[in-house]
């Protein structure tokens, strides 16, 4: 956990030095703040020796051996330099604590930018997600208030401490003593509570998931009137809650009268101790009307009670603050598990920076995606494809077709055999330079928010205007510009909302040819295109790109069916390699699905 | 549908309706537990005064060298200033003042305890109104606003009811008490001393305002922002993998790093305003105790600037000097506590501020208006006897009528239920100006398929939505079984159509709940049938679990096709004579495809069915298909008239054009 700490403390950087410099601030204020009664306490005992109208410069009692002008000037100053520490620390903690935030979120883009597939499927995105936002919102603030807090709190009890010990000596005790009543108490009432409210906090979120059901399921409620059903459910659920909850506040509800009662026993401690030894040590001059105070005054006494009350109170803050850092400590732990995780594929020394060819070469490749599978999701893959072939591929779910594709351009790394392009293995090129040479259409593609031009720049930052259209057309995609004025600049709201599924899919393989790749991949990239679009777009490619190499997953056969070879994989292997016509005749999965397709709708 | 956008700032009224709320159901409990506060505060104001009682008492013992404890003597004790006097000693002060903060902390356990309880209470009820009003809004409310909205409701808005009533009500009332019960002692003391008071007041409340002020609008700058800055997480996280095939990583870790830089600074301003406004107040209260010192000894010092009190000028002399430095004393504590409780006091109103806007969003919800419906036409059980008579009965016949009661000559009139669904000439709009259906008419009778084909948009789901009164259209121009469906009870109308979704929505529960959902008094051997005339059988079979295996979010531990099998199921359970299916578009396995196919098949068979289809087979084999385009009907037909026609359908059919 230290070492997540630290971690986490990394990203303060150049907020360093107003995260130190912020306690240093807090101190003064605290130590001010304890000072501040103490001399009010001497002001006020020193107006009570004021005995002739006029008199204002008394020095006569007073520990410091100043007049009431030079008191009042002394509390104006602690008060204004006061002022300003506690100023200071707070924009110095603001400072620091929006800061750090900044950097780790800056911090923690950057290493989920350098993940290999394999970091990515650890974590889900929406886990991701919560973990660079609400995550980091509850650093940011637990780390202010360490800085704030966490160390003006237990300043300010010592302070009060030493204060009352110097005001009221021995009587500093009572204090000391009551510390640890309240502690236990403390300690015994957040034990109770933290229990039930970690499980209660639990089922808090199962209602709220209910919720969410319920609204994105709203029309199957209603459309199978459930609605009674589903309220009988719900307040079942929030009832029982609900007591749990009250269990819970019964026990925090003892916080209030601990306070009091604790503050209140000190109180008349210290009148009645104080009273006693006022009265057994003071002697009265009666002659001046004067009373001679030793060892405590009736001053010092209403300070410590004051005293009192900071101590006792700075506790029970101390306390609540102590309940959120650790609370807190869970998303530190969620953040620092990112920042800690190792890319599993980083670029190799003396990268191959250049890609000859687009031919491709699978020698015996095992893979999995995680160590501790037992299964392999590849099993001994041998495949050969040469420069500019268009090869199908063709299987069902779970088959493997995606996982062989990803091999190509490294998004994942094989765990035994290797993958070559144009002859080198994949693992000694440069992986920008790979990568911008095989072009992946993937299966979930997603478009950006801005505009198309925007967005097919991904494939290449310079691309001028012709090149894209040149890479629509290909993609048969023109028609995304037609409807709108605005041509390429035409909005791409977040996702690609505003498009239709075939739109996006082609948009997206737009995007991936103005890469001008030596190997293009598409994975069930044309699923929601028609499929008389779909052909256009192979033909194309074909005509215009034929020096690409083209590798096309897909579900209809009528997509693969001109390919040179056509892969059909089955449970992890390659079941059989061949031509339409090949295949056809000798091998069942590919007629089986073959004959599916073309009983209903004939549209071949 | 433009979402309905969310307010920000409270609607007026919110703290009074909310305040009432808390005051009309629980009367008692907060009339005794305002008794304990004013108990509370009292015990704890109490201090002050009798501090003031014992050194006075000490200081008279003193001088007349006599022990202040003894309990037999009795010496005359002043608190504030003289304005109050007893004769008593030290130790039965001490005594009154252990018994009254005895009843203090008894006060004090009591409200917040009870304030406690009746939060929770009060939070509970609070939303299960919410959300059972929920369920009763029709679905326009769900259409037209976001689902991450509503949800933010329940899990940011209510709390900020829980602090409102736990916090900020008991809170507003202890330091309002405090504070009163201060201005008033202190004018008792001094009215000199207790203008400094009001004046630093003024300077707490005005820095409050204007930092707080300035603070907030910044905050509401940073919050805009978290919101690009969110969106632009989740869009590259989500679109991670995107990322990484393009190596695009530079660019996204630029435009990320610049937006977060404007999110710094904001939240800097934003956090360091707030950060300040503490000190700030905390050390005025330290400049006021010092200047109240100074008035005080201003008044001591000064030759004719006496103390001005409640009662009346008073002369300072010799003789009441002592008086007078006791009065200061409890004034300077008095100072003390009126700081900190004006101070709390600033702070619970920017805290009510943030909760009204909560409360008020959910204060909307509970406004918002419930599907209204004025259906009398029931679904009942009947028995038919040989001359065709329907009989309505009791027993479960499996047969169902129709049960039409006449308001003119108060007859009832029963019709067998069929599945005879009329669509005649409809219109509809959303929102009243754009049009969504233009003078579509379909006669769908008993056991017919209707497939609606269309681009997105065209209006194929809006038939749908009328269908089921999803949405209402004024006049009876949708008719089932003959009968105008504004006429039959929604609940009746929607138990008689079976549906199954593009979105799967399961819900957390075991497979069997899951397609017992369709009719809850389902026996386990019902759900077995449902489930194999869905072809779900086999897959859930050898789940883990089997049947009682749990889904959690939406089945996602589910494949897409598994999903839709099962709700096929539950809609299989239902056994509706009207079916209305909107086909998947995802692409699923062949093998799946064909099973989903397949059971969508055996569920058609025999009942009327409307179909947003996406298969061509399903089109196909349709008795009519119904081409839609921007809300208008431009094909009808069946499959072959349609292909002779050479239209739209002829495009579609022939790939052309995409079936989505």
């Amino acid at each position: 956990m230290l070492k997540k700490i630290k971690l986490i403390l990394k990203s303060t950087r150049e907020y360093k030095k107003f995260a130190i410099a912020t306690p240093f601030f807090m101190l003064i204020e605290a130590a001010l703040e304890c000072a501040l009664p103490f001399i009010m306490s001497i002001l006020v005992d020193t107006i009570a020796q004021i005995k002739t109208p006029g008199d204002m410069l008394v020095t006569s009692y007073n520990a410091l051996h100043l007049s009431v002008v030079g008191l009042i000037i002394l509390l104006v100053g602690m008060a204004t330099v006061s002022m300003f520490a506690g100023i200071m620390g707070g924009v110095l903690a603001g400072k620091a604590s929006v800061g750090l935030a900044a950097n780790l979120r800056a911090d923690y883009y950057k290493k989920i930018q350098s993940f290999s597939f394999a970091n990515i499927d650890k974590f889900s995105s929406s886990s991701l997600i919560t973990r660079m936002t609400t995550d980091i919102n509850n650093v940011q603030m637990s780390f202010q208030m360490c800085i704030r807090i966490v160390i003006r709190v237990p300043l300010l009890l010592i302070f009060s401490v030493v204060m009352a010990s110097i005001n009221g000596g021995n009587m500093v005790f009572i204090f000391i003593a009551l510390i640890p009543v309240v502690a236990i108490g403390l300690i015994l009432i957040g034990k109770g509570a933290m229990g039930i409210f970690r499980r209660v906090f639990k089922r808090y979120d199962k209602l709220n998931e209910s919720v969410e059901e319920n609204v994105s399921g709203i029309r199957v409620v209603k459309a199978y009137v459930r609605e009674a059903y589903e309220k009988e459910k719900f307040n079942n659920a929030s009832d029982s809650m609900a007591k749990d909850f009250i269990k819970a506040e019964k026990i925090i509800a003892l916080n209030n009268p601990l306070m009091n009662t604790t503050i209140h026993i000190s109180n008349i401690l210290v009148l009645s101790i104080g009273s006693s030894i006022i009265a057994s040590h003071a002697s009265y001059d009666a002659i001046n009307n004067v009373i001679a105070y030793d060892v405590l005054s009736p001053g010092q006494m209403s300070s410590l009670l004051t005293y009192g009350i900071q101590i006792l109170s700075s506790l029970m803050i101390f306390s609540m603050v102590l309940v959120m850092l650790f609370m807190s400590l869970e998303s530190i732990k969620r953040v620092a598990e990112v920042l800690e995780e190792e890319p599993t594929i980083v670029n190799p020394e003396n990268p191959v920076m250049e890609v000859k060819d687009g031919s491709i070469d699978f020698d015996k490749v095992d893979f999995k995606y995680f160590e501790t599978a037992e299964k392999n999701t590849l099993e001994d893959i041998d495949l050969h494809i040469k420069s500019g072939q268009f090869v199908g591929i063709l299987g069902s779910t779970g088959s493997g077709k995606t996982s062989v594709v990803n091999l190509i351009s490294r998004l994942y790394d094989v765990l035994d055999g290797s993958v070559k392009v144009a002859g080198v293995d994949v693992k000694n090129y440069d992986l920008k330079t790979l990568r911008d040479n095989v072009s992946v259409v993937l299966q979930k593609n997603v478009l950006f928010s801005g505009t198309i031009a925007s967005n097919l720049r991904w494939g290449n930052k310079e691309a001028t205007e012709d090149e894209m259209i040149e890479a629509l057309t290909h993609a048969q995609a023109l028609e995304v510009l037609r409807g709108s004025t605005d041509g390429l600049n035409r909005k791409v709201e977040q996702g690609g909302a505003n498009f239709s599924g075939g739109q996006k899919q082609r948009l997206c393989i737009a995007r991936a040819l103005l890469k001008k790749p030596k190997i293009l991949i598409l994975d069930d990239s044309t699923s929601a295109v028609d499929t008389k679009t779909d052909r256009l777009i192979r033909k194309a490619l074909k005509e215009d790109l034929p020096h690409m190499t083209k590798i096309v997953i897909a579900q209809r056969i009528s997509s693969i069916e001109d390919a040179d070879q056509i892969v059909v994989m089955n449970d992890g292997r390659i079941d059989a390699v061949g031509t339409h016509d090949e295949l056809i005749k000798n091998n069942k999965i590919y007629q089986e699905v073959y004959y599916t397709q073309n009983k209903v709708g004939g549209e071949e | 549908m433009p979402p309905v956008r969310i307010r920000a700032r409270a609607k007026k009224g919110t703290m009074t309706r909310l305040t009432k709320m808390v005051f009309k159901r629980y009367p008692w409990r907060m009339a005794i537990s305002a008794i304990c506060i004013v108990f509370n505060v009292f015990a704890n104001l109490c201090s002050s005064i009798f501090v003031g009682f014992v050194s006075s008492v000490v200081t008279r013992a003193i001088e007349l060298g006599k022990n202040p404890f003894d309990i037999t003597a009795s010496y005359k004790a002043e608190a504030m200033g003289g304005s109050v006097t007893i004769n008593s000693n030290a130790t039965i002060l001490l005594i009154i003042m252990g018994v009254i903060y005895a009843i203090g902390i008894f006060a004090a356990w009591w409200w917040t305890r009870t304030m406690a309880i009746t939060t929770q209470e009060f939070l509970n009820d609070f939303r299960e109104a919410m959300f059972n009003h929920m369920e009763d809004l029709p679905i326009k409310y769900f259409d037209t606003h976001k689902k991450g909205d509503v949800m933010s409701i329940y899990t940011n808005d209510v709390d900020t009811i829980r602090q409102f009533v736990s916090q900020s009500i008991p809170e507003f009332f202890r330091t309002a008490i405090t504070v009163l019960f201060c201005f008033i002692t202190m004018l008792m003391n001094s009215i000199w001393m207790t203008l400094i008071v009001i004046l630093c007041t003024f300077g707490m409340m005005a820095n409050t305002t204007i930092i707080g002020g300035i603070s907030a609008k910044y905050f509401m700058k940073a919050q805009r922002q978290v919101g690009v800055v969110e969106g632009n997480i989740q869009e590259s996280i989500n679109g991670l993998k995107v990322i990484k095939v393009f190596t695009h990583e530079e660019e996204s870790i630029n435009e990320f790093e610049a937006l977060n830089e404007d999110l710094r600074k904001f939240q800097t301003e934003a956090n360091v305003k707030s950060n300040i406004t503490m000190p700030i107040n905390g050390n005025i209260g330290n400049f006021m105790y010092v200047l109240t010192a100074v008035v005080g000894c201003l008044i001591l010092v000064v030759p004719g600037f006496d103390n001005l009190t409640l009662t009346g000028m008073h002369k300072i002399g010799v003789e009441s000097m002592d008086s007078f430095y006791s009065m200061l004393l409890s004034f300077l504590m008095m100072c003390r506590m009126f700081s900190n409780n004006v101070n709390q006091l600033s702070q619970q109103v920017t805290f009510i501020v943030m909760g009204m806007a909560g409360a008020s969003r959910c204060f909307d919800l509970l406004d918002e208006p419930v599907e209204m419906d004025e259906g009398y036409v029931t679904l009942v059980n009947c028995e038919i006897d040989e001359n065709g008579l329907v009989k309505e009965t009791e027993k479960r016949t499996g047969k169902f009528a129709w049960k039409h009661p006449h308001q003119a000559d108060g007859t009832v009139t029963y019709t067998p239920l069929k599945g005879d669904i009329v669509l005649d000439h409809v219109d509809f709009s959303y929102d009243g100006t754009k049009i969504v259906l233009n003078d579509v008419s379909v006669y769908a009778n008993q056991g017919q398929q209707v497939a609606l084909v269309g681009h997105t948009g065209a209006g194929k789901t809006t038939i749908t939505n009328l269908i089921n009164r999803f949405y209402d259209i004024k006049d009876g121009k949708v008719r089932y079984d003959g009968i105008n469906i504004n006429k039959i009870k929604k609940a009746d109308l929607r138990r008689s159509l079976g549906i199954v979704l593009q979105d799967t929505n399961l819900f957390t529960g075991t497979v069997m709940e899951n397609i017992r959902y369709g009719k809850l008094d389902a026996t386990d051997e019902d759900v077995y049938n449902a489930a194999k005339i869905a072809n779900a059988y086999d897959f859930i079979t050898r789940l883990p679990e089997g049947f009682n295996t749990m889904l959690t979010g939406d089945g996602s531990n589910l494949s897409q096709g598994q999903r839709q099998l099962l709700s096929i199921a539950r809609a299989a359970i239902a056994d509706a004579p009207v079916m209305i299916l909107d086909e998947a578009t995802s692409s699923i396995d062949t093998r799946t495809e064909k099973l989903v196919q397949d059971g969508m098949d055996k569920i058609m068979k025999g009942r009327t069915v409307f179909v947003i289809a996406h298969r061509l087979s399903t089109v196909q084999n349709s008795d009519v298909i119904l081409v839609l385009e921007k809300g208008k009907v431009i094909e009808k037909g069946n499959h072959k008239s349609l292909i002779e026609q050479q239209g739209t359908y002829y495009q579609l059919y022939t790939g052309a054009f995409e079936l989505e």
